[in-house]
């Protein structure tokens, strides 16, 4: 049986494809138990797009030329940008954390690149991609030339630090609270990194995947609905 | 230091004013009051026996004055605003987390009570993301994106109707209060004969909306633009030279084009430094390049110039809305949704002897001729459609600013992730630049001036 079974890489791991974030057996959301599916031996990875390569098309080949070009003029390594990822027609470029900062004043301040507008911090947790399991994308707007682009940074579970964008973008002060707030990142170097929305005295982070989302079943007569997270997922 | 706390008591106790040490909560230090009514004297017997220079306020969160539940803590000398902080969260209600757990098109129901004063904005945004994601943005009907920019500038022109009504019942003009919900309510009655609910709608979908326009939409419309066209003028009249009015907010809330792009803002207060940013020009959506219309701005970058262009943008408005009933007459007939069966959603409504409805024939075809059409119906509401795994970002002028939605699929029938950029939520960080060293009584105007929706702010 099992020679029909693909090779599972482990979550994490660079693939040739994509970005993988998690691995999923089974159909029809069975996650324990016998599958009556008849779908228990399917292996499914799934994969983000993975970086793109030259030409990225459009706009999109003028901002990398700049950036790398005036990263270069500062002494930045080339390991500053990890990947240009195009997908439907919209540009995102990975940077480590450690250079997120000088990225994104360079994005600010070069002429050719002027990207003014941050449009805010979105955390996303993917619990299965060891390593990475939390990132932080910041999409950007450049008024002077009408562009947009996104900057995506990741950190680990066990060390969730990235610094923070507050000195270069004064308005992600309540993006970054937020995703503190959801996610438990840690933005080093924001002026007071406080709970935002939840209380003050909250305990967990509860937008991420392993925080459960709560509620209770549904009665009706002589049957009864599961609460909304206890339901069948199709995915 | 002393702190004011403006919450309202209702433990009856006999003593309106508590003067007295507050040692009980960690981090205040001082003499406390709890004004819940009552005797001012024994409050201003209580300050000069200790005459203190700072004086905390905590304004909300069930202040009147404060446009929903937002709590400003403000630091006052005299009269004079020292520190101003927003205190949010009062109204989270985890919408984005709940788009976890539905499919795509649930998700119309959950973002469009986000900010409750712009719900077609919020579904606008996520269907045009949730599209995106699909790679079908190129085959939305023209009918569809007619009645979306039909829908929406409906939607701005109420939105900016309660932002003037409030903002002006909060200065005392209690005038325009009383008009601008007269007129918003017109615009309700629209909604509510069009999608069926005066908000909250679930009404624009992922591929097109829900449901064509009803019969007779067309000559109502034309009948509320004609109103419409009469009463907007009261408003200039009422306002534009009134010396109060002019008093009360010119000079007032003050950010510049600098400040606005430090702290992201966008919208009106953006366009009110005579910056003509707005999306629906610079990267139009929805077929808005082309609609004939200008973008209104002023430049004293005050709460007067707020006003101001938000009192354009109606006019504007109105000639977009004037130009969607051509096209909507010319498109009549055409699909409202999709083609793409594994997308557009199955069931039809109909309007019965009963009310809106389940389409009989649509019933009578799935039950009766064709099993196909059953499992197919079956399959797309329980199960719905899947998304490949990537992620997206789309944008809408909203009528508060850019409000964006960030999709992340993992390849499933539900989202990732949806996070709403709402302008709200940002525009209200001006608050302190906007308020500190001013008078107190201008903190409601500004913040007023920023039309911040708690709904949306705190999702």
């Amino acid at each position: 049986m099992t020679e029909n079974v693909p090779a599972v890489p482990e979550p994490g791991a660079d693939s040739p494809g994509g970005e993988l974030i998690a691995t999923r057996k089974g159909m029809f959301g069975v996650r324990n138990g016998g599958d009556t599916s008849g779908y228990g031996g399917l292996v499914r990875r799934i994969e983000l797009p993975g970086a793109s390569q030259r030409p990225y098309g459009g706009y999109f080949d003028v901002i990398a030329d700049e950036l790398e070009g005036a990263l270069e003029e500062q002494g930045l390594p080339v390991e500053a940008i990890s990947a240009y990822v195009v997908y439907r027609g919209q540009l995102t470029i990975h940077v480590p954390r450690e250079h997120l900062v000088r990225v994104a004043k360079t994005l600010r301040d070069d002429p050719a690149l002027r990207f003014e507008m941050c449009l805010g911090v979105t955390g996303i947790h993917f619990p299965e991609e060891a390593g990475r399991e939390l990132h932080s994308v910041v999409p950007l707007l450049s008024i002077t030339h009408n562009r947009r682009i996104r900057l995506e940074t990741t950190a680990a579970d066990v060390d969730p630090h990235i610094p923070s964008l507050f000195e270069v973008y004064p308005t992600v002060d309540w993006h970054e609270r937020e995703s503190y707030d959801m996610f438990g990142i840690i933005y080093d170097g924001h002026p007071g990194l406080t709970r935002i929305l939840m209380p003050d005295d909250w305990l967990g982070h509860p937008q991420r995947k392993d925080y459960p989302l709560g509620g209770i079943p549904v009665e009706f007569k002589g049957a009864q609905i599961p609460a909304p997270d206890q339901r069948r997922a199709y995915s | 230091m002393t702190v004011i706390d403006g919450s309202v008591d209702y433990e009856a106790d006999g003593e309106s004013a508590d003067t007295g040490d507050f040692q009980d909560a960690e981090g205040i230090e001082g003499r406390v009051f709890n004004v819940s009514g009552g005797d001012w004297d024994e409050i201003l017997t209580g300050l000069q026996e200790a005459p203190e220079e700072r004086i905390v306020v905590n304004m909300g969160p069930q202040h009147p004055s404060t446009h929903g539940v937002l709590r400003v803590i403000l630091e006052i000398d005299g009269e004079t605003v020292t520190e101003a902080r927003c205190g949010i969260g009062y109204l989270h209600t985890g919408i984005e987390k709940n788009t976890e757990y539905r499919n795509w098109v649930q998700g119309t129901t959950f973002v469009t009570r986000m900010d409750y004063l712009t719900p077609l904005f919020n579904e606008t945004a996520y269907c045009l993301a949730v599209e995106q994601a699909l790679d079908i943005e190129d085959q939305i009907p023209e009918r569809a994106s007619v009645i979306r920019v039909l829908m929406m500038e409906l939607n701005r022109i109420s939105s900016h109707l309660v932002c003037l009504a409030t903002g002006g019942m909060e200065m005392g003009a209690l005038t325009m209060m009383t008009a601008g919900f007269r007129e918003r309510e017109e615009t309700l009655d629209l909604f509510e004969f069009i999608t069926g609910l005066r908000m909250n709608h679930a009404y624009i979908r992922p591929g097109g909306v829900a449901q064509d326009l009803p019969p007779g939409a067309v000559d109502k419309i034309g009948s509320y633009i004609k109103l419409m066209r009469k009463r907007f003028p009261d408003y200039a009249k009422l306002c534009n030279e009134n010396p109060i009015f002019k008093g009360r907010t010119e000079g007032v809330g003050h950010l510049d084009l600098a400040g606005c792009m430090a702290l992201g803002i966008t919208g009106p207060v953006l366009r009110s430094t005579g910056h003509p940013l707005d999306l629906r020009k610079s990267q139009p959506y929805c077929g808005y390049e082309t609609y004939d219309f200008e973008v209104a701005t002023w430049d004293t970058c005050d709460a007067y110039g707020r006003y101001r262009v938000r009192l354009t943008e109606m006019y504007e408005s109105l000639r977009i809305v004037e130009q969607c009933l051509d096209r909507i007459q010319r498109t009549q007939g055409q699909p409202v949704m999709v083609e793409d069966k594994k997308i557009a959603w199955p069931a039809q409504l109909a309007l019965g002897s009963d009310g809106m409805g389940n389409s009989l024939d649509h019933i009578r075809h799935i039950m009766g001729d064709s099993m196909e059409a059953l499992i197919h119906h079956f399959k797309l509401v329980t199960e719905g459609f899947h998304v490949p795994a990537g992620q997206v970002y789309a944008a809408v002028e909203s009528a508060k600013g850019e409000l964006g939605v960030h999709v992340v699929s993992d390849g499933g029938t539900r989202p990732y992730r949806v996070h709403f950029r709402d302008p709200s939520f940002t525009n209200l960080q001006a608050t302190a630049a906007m308020c500190e060293g001013g008078q107190l009584a201008d903190v409601i105007v500004a913040i007023a001036s920023l039309d911040p929706v708690m709904g949306g702010v705190d999702r």
